[in-house]
This record gives structure tokens, sequence and C-alpha cells, in this order.
């Protein structure tokens, strides 16, 4: 059979070629003790839920690197989840005009919703779908992360297909060819930096999302997955001080390790599709990706993707597209019509469910109680982003504008973001509870303890990025003081700020629901806010008021995103873009 | 390379128009094209960015279909319908697949073989002079050889025409001429397969140079205004004084009012103030008067001369040269630039002097800036949001046109004081920020 046949033929040839070597060993141990762990952690997945009752997380440093291995595999199972609803959700979308019109918003408002709240209902519905087995649990987990990974992925990819260079796109038409063909060609590579960026961005916010998920309590259930998450759970309730520290330096080691053996090579990877028509001076390094490079390894790694397009281009055995089916075709008016009656319908079902739905559980009180709250919320999050700011804006372009300084604390930064800032709660509510400080003012900077990097590493990039003829010139007519920060800094990381602090906002709603209500062994703090409002109804399996208070929140920081940060950027992009 | 009536007819355009924009600011970019194409010549279409002939390049291609007429491909004696491919003036490689898969590329898209592909790719890339590239990426060639590689991927595929959208003008002038030589003489020895080329330029000597027939296109809408056979024998030489005359000959129909256009209203679309404008700034029009008032022109020049001497392209050169005519600062007659005295007077003055000048030319002869200065001065606040005039403009012009009138528009008024513009509040003014 000649699909086969086809496909064996480069297998052959990288046998040939990966003659062993010495670095061929080290990356050979490398990858193997990679599937072991990999074959070890799936194991656990499909036992019963009795034997996880039996099977109790425990505070014993020896099992925190299999806890550590659990938890990884977790966020590698929601990337691989985004990734595939990524490919197929976002070409629907670029694709047919009529998918797009809904899925490109829903796109933007779900990456605004705060995904903590999802918690409560996924996990109930897995574990209606899978009653009694730990796969029910395992997978709410990683749906949880999944929702915090998708949405961006997803955009960005659709972006990159609506801008396809024009150039690009007439010569595949030109060529007629398929349609398997033109995504793997064209499409797929021109988006894959931007996909491999967000990929990134995703698995940073990722790990907050996982930490928060393992141990959860729905009403009387209390469900306890093995995993950092839930160890950190665990050291809490037990006022664990050293666990808590184990659980930091695992986390540690675990995103520098995901780091520096899976993105940095990815990164590097990724670089050559970026679309330019020079080669770019500084390009992206990585250790890892040097060695599989070195030892011939890279084809060997690449296999099951290649082989996936190879499949799909072997099974794309269509005529290719004739000339008359190149120009564009209008759509169908009947087709229209029907369309948007089917969604006219869809959406009167929806509003009429959600009407009833509210109108039976909750009065308008409870709207103004929500409402209420959010304004508290949303006072700490700008309140805390305007410090964040002052603080860290001025210590970005000090960085940035040293090179030696911002290629050492670039990375430094970005480790930051990633790590899950939850882990470190504990410590400043024993530093509440021990001062016995006001836990309203208090837990506020919580909030914004994993979110403030976005800002540092943006501006740190904003400054960097100012040409140094500007520089000179400032220097040159002796601009100092207030004028130079007003006239030559400012202005420069400006569009980076902007987006840094966007992301930092969102990102401290989110934190808002695991941030106002913190506890100690015993000890409960609470701050009166949206987030703890959600906290509370989700422990007591309140699931209108959950409801509300997702809606509510989703509200605001899409009013947030649409009235300042968009016109802020709006404005950057038209007046402050340099070159 | 003479076309002899023996030859075979490749294509048949009739009747072609297409728009572009829906409702109002329609805007037809081709009226009624007739073409037709045959075997073993090269024809260029000639004419400046708004004539279409880009857009008739893709109707050809299949890349779009226009709104009315016929594109007929004529059949060979085997029944065989002659195929296109296309040479892409901003190269269109992909930037992730190498020289040899860049190649490659339309021969994977008709599912030829692994190894036929090879062998075929490999020899294109022999003819057109890349060997030793075939594992490099684009990014690491210079812009002759990634216009190489665009070339032996359009004529792998084996087209009996083929298309070139100004398939040089990225290129510097060196490399540019090398190319062109180069295609010419695989042209010449019959060594590419392929049996036509139709290449769109703006580059009036580049035409004279390659094609045996040139059809020269007006703008807005665009229209075959001449056809030019060229029987110059290959290679030509750009010195020869049959040459000199053919290029001149064609600057002058280029530079040909139509017969309706009322006298002295330019050569732009549309009138009054509807008429559209080119983006030209104010220095390059005092820089063409102050060249052409100088040695050795003293005042008239041939616009060949002109483009040689400035090293612009037509597309450069023609609307700085048609501002000043539209502001009685030169006069285009024949293949020649005359400066009119005023503007003669504008060369020797001073900054303020020019503006003074320029002011008063703006006012009187551009409607459009009329038309501002004066709803301004019947203000009582003297002030008018940009927004309404560009609706105006819109009105009888895409927004695009609109957009860019206005700006030229801008430039000029700020330049002359007659008029002052604020971009944050996007809105005229009369008042003086000093």
């Amino acid at each position: 059979m000649i699909p086969i046949s086809r496909g064996m033929r480069p297998f052959s040839r990288m046998l040939r070629l990966t003659a062993p070597n010495r670095a061929d060993a080290i990356a050979f141990v490398l990858l193997a003790g990679l599937a072991m762990l990999v074959v070890r952690g799936a194991e656990g997945m499909a036992e019963p839920l009795s034997r996880l009752r039996v099977e109790a997380v425990t505070l014993d440093p020896a099992m925190l690197p299999y806890y550590a291995l659990r938890t990884t595999l977790r966020m590698f199972a929601a990337l691989f989840a985004s990734l595939a609803f990524t490919l197929v959700v976002a070409t629907l979308a670029a694709r047919s005009k009529r998918a797009g019109q809904i899925i490109v918003p829903a796109l933007d408002i779900l990456q605004s919703v705060p995904i903590l709240g999802f918690l409560t209902f996924t996990v109930t519905f897995f574990m209606g779908l899978f009653p009694g087995r730990i796969l029910g649990v395992e997978l709410a987990a990683v749906f949880a992360i999944f929702t915090s990974q998708a949405w961006n992925m997803a955009f960005s990819f659709y972006q990159s297909l609506r801008s396809v260079p024009s150039d690009l796109d007439e010569v595949s038409r030109g060529f007629g060819l398929s349609p398997v063909r033109r995504f793997l060609r064209l499409d797929l590579p021109f988006a894959t930096p931007a996909l491999v960026w967000n990929m990134m961005m995703s698995m940073s916010g990722g790990w907050f999302f996982v930490v928060a998920s393992e141990a959860i309590t729905v009403g009387n259930t209390t469900v306890t997955l093995p995993g950092i998450g839930s160890w950190l759970a665990l050291a809490i309730a037990r006022e664990d001080f050293v666990a808590i520290g184990w659980a930091v330096g695992a986390m540690a080691v675990v995103i520098v390790l995901y780091d520096q053996l899976v993105f940095r090579p990815v990164v590097a990877w990724a670089d050559r599709f970026r679309f330019e028509q020079t080669a770019s001076t500084e390009r992206p390094r990585s250790w890892a990706f040097d060695l599989f490079r070195r030892t011939r390894l890279l084809p060997l790694l690449l296999v099951p993707f290649t082989a996936a397009g190879r499949l799909l281009l072997t099974l794309d055995r269509g005529r290719p597209a004739g000339l008359a089916a190149k120009a564009d075709r209008g759509p169908g008016t009947l087709g229209n019509a029907l369309w948007s009656l089917a969604v006219a319908a869809a959406l009167a079902w929806a509003a009429w469910t959600i009407v009833g739905y509210v109108s039976r559980h909750l009065t308008p009180g409870d709207a103004v109680t929500a409402f209420g709250l959010a304004g508290l919320t949303m006072l700490r999050v700008i309140v805390l982003i305007a410090l964040a700011s002052l603080v860290w804006v001025p210590i970005g372009v000090w960085i940035g504008l040293r090179p030696k300084w911002a290629e050492r604390l670039q990375p430094i930064a970005q480790f930051l973001a990633a790590f899950p800032a939850n882990v470190l709660f504990p410590f400043a509510v024993i530093a509440i509870v021990h001062w016995k400080l006001s836990p309203g003012i208090w837990l506020s900077p919580l909030m914004i303890l994993g979110t403030q990097w976005y800002i540092l590493f943006n501006v740190i990039a904003g400054a960097s990025a100012i040409p140094t003829d500007l520089r000179e010139a400032a220097g040159m007519f002796g601009v100092k003081g207030w004028q130079w920060w007003r006239q030559v800094a400012l202005p420069g990381v400006f569009p980076y700020y902007v987006t840094g602090a966007l992301t930092a906002s969102g990102g401290s709603w989110n934190a808002s629901i695991v941030a106002e209500a913190v506890s100690w062994g015993n000890a409960r703090l609470e701050a009166a806010g949206l987030g703890s409002y959600i906290a509370k109804a989700t422990a007591a399996g309140d699931y209108p008021r959950v409801a509300l208070g997702i809606a509510v929140m989703s509200i605001f920081v899409i009013a947030f995103n649409r009235l300042l940060w968009r016109p802020l950027y709006a404005f950057a992009e038209r007046r402050l873009r340099l070159a | 390379m003479a076309t002899h009536a023996a030859t075979r007819t490749l294509l048949e355009l009739s009747g072609v128009r297409h728009h572009y924009g829906k409702g109002q600011g329609q805007m037809l970019v081709l009226d009624n094209v007739d073409l037709t194409l045959r075997e073993n010549e090269i024809v260029g279409l000639l004419g400046r960015s708004g004539s279409g002939k880009s857009t008739l390049l893709r109707s050809i291609a299949g890349l779009l279909r226009p709104d009315e007429g016929d594109i007929r491909f004529i059949a060979d004696a085997a029944g065989q319908r002659p195929s296109v491919s296309m040479v892409f003036q901003t190269f269109a490689l992909f930037p992730w697949l190498t020289v040899l898969q860049n190649v490659e590329l339309g021969l994977e898209a008709q599912r030829v073989p692994v190894e036929e592909r090879r062998t075929r790719a490999l020899a294109a890339i022999d003819l057109i002079g890349l060997d030793g590239f075939e594992n490099a990426y684009p990014k690491e060639l210079s812009g002759g050889m990634r216009q190489r590689v665009g070339l032996a991927r359009a004529i792998v595929v084996d087209p009996a025409l083929l298309l070139m959208d100004e398939p040089f003008s990225a290129l510097d002038v060196l490399t540019a001429e090398t190319l062109r030589t180069d295609l010419l003489d695989l042209w010449c020895e019959g060594r590419m397969p392929i049996k036509s080329i139709l290449i769109v330029t703006h580059n009036i000597e580049e035409a004279v140079l390659m094609c045996d027939r040139i059809l020269v296109f007006s703008s807005n809408p665009g229209r075959v205004a001449a056809e030019i056979t060229v029987e110059l024998p290959q290679p030509r030489d750009r010195l020869d004084p049959a040459f000199r005359a053919l290029v001149d000959d064609i600057y002058a129909r280029m530079t040909a009012r139509a017969p309706s256009n009322p006298v002295n209203e330019g050569l732009f679309p549309g009138t009054g103030i509807a008429m559209v404008l080119p983006v030209v700034s104010t220095n390059a029009l005092a820089g063409l008067i102050e060249e052409v008032d100088g040695a050795p022109f003293d005042g008239r020049a041939s616009m060949a001369d002109l483009a040689d001497q400035l090293q612009l392209e037509v597309d450069e050169l023609f609307p700085i040269a048609e501002t000043l005519q539209l502001m009685r600062f030169a006069e285009l007659k024949g293949a020649d630039i005359a400066l009119t005295p005023a503007a003669r007077q504008f060369a020797q003055h001073t900054v303020d002097e020019r503006k003074a000048l320029f002011a008063q030319a703006l006012l009187a002869h551009v409607p459009l800036a009329q038309h501002i200065r004066r709803i301004l001065d019947e203000r009582p606040s003297h002030v008018a949001p940009a927004r309404r005039f560009r609706d105006e403009l819109e009105d009888h012009m895409s927004p695009d046109y609109a957009s860019a009138t206005l700006t030229a528009v801008t430039h000029w008024g700020r330049y002359a004081e007659i008029f002052a513009y604020h971009e944050d509040a996007d809105q005229f003014s009369l008042d003086d920020p000093a």
C-alpha cells in the first residue's frame, strides 16, 4: 500500500542519521527518564474513588516528587487539550464566516471570565460522568486548567489565520493547494510563533489554577487529588510551616525544569517560522534545543507531529482545486437567513433559561449585594495596579536601559510570573494573624502578588526597545529629571506597560477568588469583596450565587477592558509606537 | 521576437470590468478591457497605480473574478488548456521552507510523485542559476536571489503563460538589470517551457526593454489607452536613439489628457472637491521645481530624462508633476514638463515668499482646499471637524481615496498656513499655534 510505504520512508532516513555519540547518551537518559515518569504518573489515574480516600495525601517529602509529577502531567494534559481545541475551533472560526461571528466574541469573553468560579460546576459534572472513579475528578481538574489556557491560545491562532500575508495566500490559491495542504504549509507555520508564545503564557497562568483545583470542597464533598495543590491544602490545615516550604521548593524546581526542557527548546525551534524577510540578529537560544539538534534527535522528537502531518497529507487525495473554484463565491442569502434564524432561536432559548433560573433562586437584593462587593474588589484592583505601577515602572525602566541587567533579570521576572502565588499565601496569613492586621486591607496585596510581574517584564522589554538614538538625543540636549520621564521613558514604555497592566488587572480579578478568603489551620481571614463572595458560595454549594458572582465579575472585567485598557491601547498604538 | 500571424492565441479577454468596494464610494478599477495574448510574445501592461493592471493580472491568474467580462483560455490541438503561474513583486516566498521546498510547492499541490518533483525542481533551480542554494532559507538570501526562487517556483510547473507582477520593482537598480537580462536570455534562447509572458510594470524603460507589445493603461478607471508594438530587435540598447524615441513617445501618451477632461483640471479623476488627490510632499514639489528650474534643464525637461536623473519611477514622478500642473506651476507638454513663470519665481523665493505663493496657488486651483478654508471662514468659531469633509469626500470616492485626498490637502494646507489641523481633536481650525 502506498500510504504506508510513504509514511515509512522518513523513519529509515532518520535512523541512518542518528549515529550514536556522547551527547546522544545524555539526551537518551533524559528522555527515558521523562518517559518513565509519564508512565508512572498515568498508572494512578484509572483507580476507583475508594482508593483515593484510603491513599490520602501525606506530608512525606519522599512523596513530593510524585505529587509534583502528577500536577505537571495534569498541566500538560490540559495544554494538549487546549491545543486540540485551538486547532479545531480557531480554524473553524477563521474559515467559516458564520461560525466566526459567534466563536470570536465568545473567546474574547471567556478570556475575561474568572475561571476559579467554574470549579464548582465542572467537578460536579465530571464526577457525575464517571461516578466513583478518580478519572472523573482528574478530568475536572484538567478541565479547570484547560479553561485557564485555551481561550487566549485559540484567540491568537485565529488572529494569525486572519492575518496571513496576502501574497502567500495568493501563491497558495494560485497553485490550487488543497485545504489540508494549505493548513500545513501556510496557516500552521505562520501561526506557530504566536501560538507558542501564548502556550507559554497559558502554562504560567495554569500553575495558579492547578494548585487551586486539586483540593476543592463543593458542598459536602471534599476531593483531594495527589498533587502539590493537595499537599499545600493539607499543610495549611495542619499549620505545617516546613511542608509549605517544601511545596514552594518543589514548585520552583518544576517550573525551572519545564521551562528549560520544554518551552525554551520549543521557542528556539519555533523561531524558524517567524515571518520576516531578514535574518534577525538575536535568536532565542536554548541549551536543550542545541543538544537535541546536535544529537540529531530533533526529528525523532518531532516524529508525532511530522507523522500526523504526513498522515493528513496522504489522506488528502482529492483532486487539486480547479481554477474556476479559486475565485471567491458569495454566501447564499437563504443560508444566511436560516443561520440568523438559528442563532436568534438559540439566543431566545438561552435568555429564557437564564431568566427562569434567576427568578426562581435570586432576588434583586442579591444582585445589589454582588455589585456592591464588586465595587470593593474593583477599588482594590485599581489601587493595587496603581501601586504596583509606581514601584515597578521606574525599576523596570532602570533595568531595561541596562542590557546586562535586563538579560539577567528578564527570565527571573518571567519565572516569578509563572510561579503560582497562592503557594505563598500562607506566609501572608501568618503575618496578618501574628500582628493582628486588618484583613480587609492586608489581604489585598495577595491579589497582585502573582500578577505584578507582568508589569515588570513588559516594562523591561519596553525600556530595552527605546532606540539608542532617542536616548542619545535626550542626553545631548540635557533632558533630565521629570522631563526625561515625561518625554522619553514613559512614552517609550507606555505601549508595553498597557499590555502588562491589562494582563495584571485581569489576573488580579481572578486571583481575588482565592486571595480574599484564606485560612491557616483554624484561622480564617476574609476581606469583603466579590472574590470572597464567590469563594463562600462555592464552599456552601450555593450554585445560583456562584453563577451570579461569576457573571458580575465577568461584566466588571469586560467593562474594565473595553472602557479603560482598549482605549489606552489604541492610543498607544496610534501615537506612541516607535517605528 | 515580433509576432507573426501564424502564432496561436493563448488567451482572450473581452469586456472585463471590475469594481472595488460596495455601495457609496464604489470604485471602478477596470473598465471594458480587451486583450489577446498569443504565443511567443512578451506583453507589458504599463500604467500607474490605480490603473487596475494588477487587478487584471489577478483576474487572469484566477485569484479574483471580475464583475463583468469574459476571460477565455484557448485550448491547444490536444485539448490542453493553457496553464498560468505567477511571479510576485514581494517574492511571496514561504520563510519556513527552503529554496527547494519553495520551488516544489506547486508540484506538491499537483500531487507530482516525490522523485519526479525533486528532479524537476532541481532542474528549474539549475536553470535559474540558484544551484548551491537549494537548502538555504529565503531569509538568508539577497533580494535578487529571492526573486530567482520566485521565478523558479513559477516556471517549474510548466505554465504556458507566465504572469509577472512588477517582478523587479522591489530590487535595486543593478540587481533588477541582471535579473531582467538573465530572464530575456532564457526567453530568447527558448530554454524555458513558457509560451508567453505577461508582465505588469510601471517602469517605462523596462517595458520597452523587454516587451514585444506594450499596453498603456490610463488610470481611474483602468482602460487600455494605447497599444504599442516594439519592433526593436533583442537585445535592445537603452542608448539607441530609436529606443529613446519610443520611451519619450510613451511618456507623452501617459501624460496626454483624455479628450473629455477639461483643460487644466489636471489628470486626477473627479472634479471640484471630489477630485482624488495624491499624497505628495511639499518638499518633493519644491524639489522638482528646483530641479527643472536649474541647469541643465532651465525650465523645461523631458520626463524620461528627469526620471533618469532623479532615479524616480513613473509612479513617483507623475503624481508630483501632475500636482504641479494642477497648481499651475508646470505644464505637461508631450513628453516634456515646462515650468510656468510662477514656478520659476518660486524657485528663487525665500521660505516665506514660497509659502505665500503656494497658498495663493492652493486656494486658486485646489477646490477642496478652497472649500475647507471657506467653511472655516464662515463659522464663527473658525473650527470644523475633519469628519465632516471625510464624509463629504466618501460620497464621491472610496474611503481609502478619501483619506489619502484629505491627508494630501491637510499637508499642503499646513505648509501654506491657510489652516491648521489637530490630530487629537481631528478638526481643522484657523488658529495659528504661534
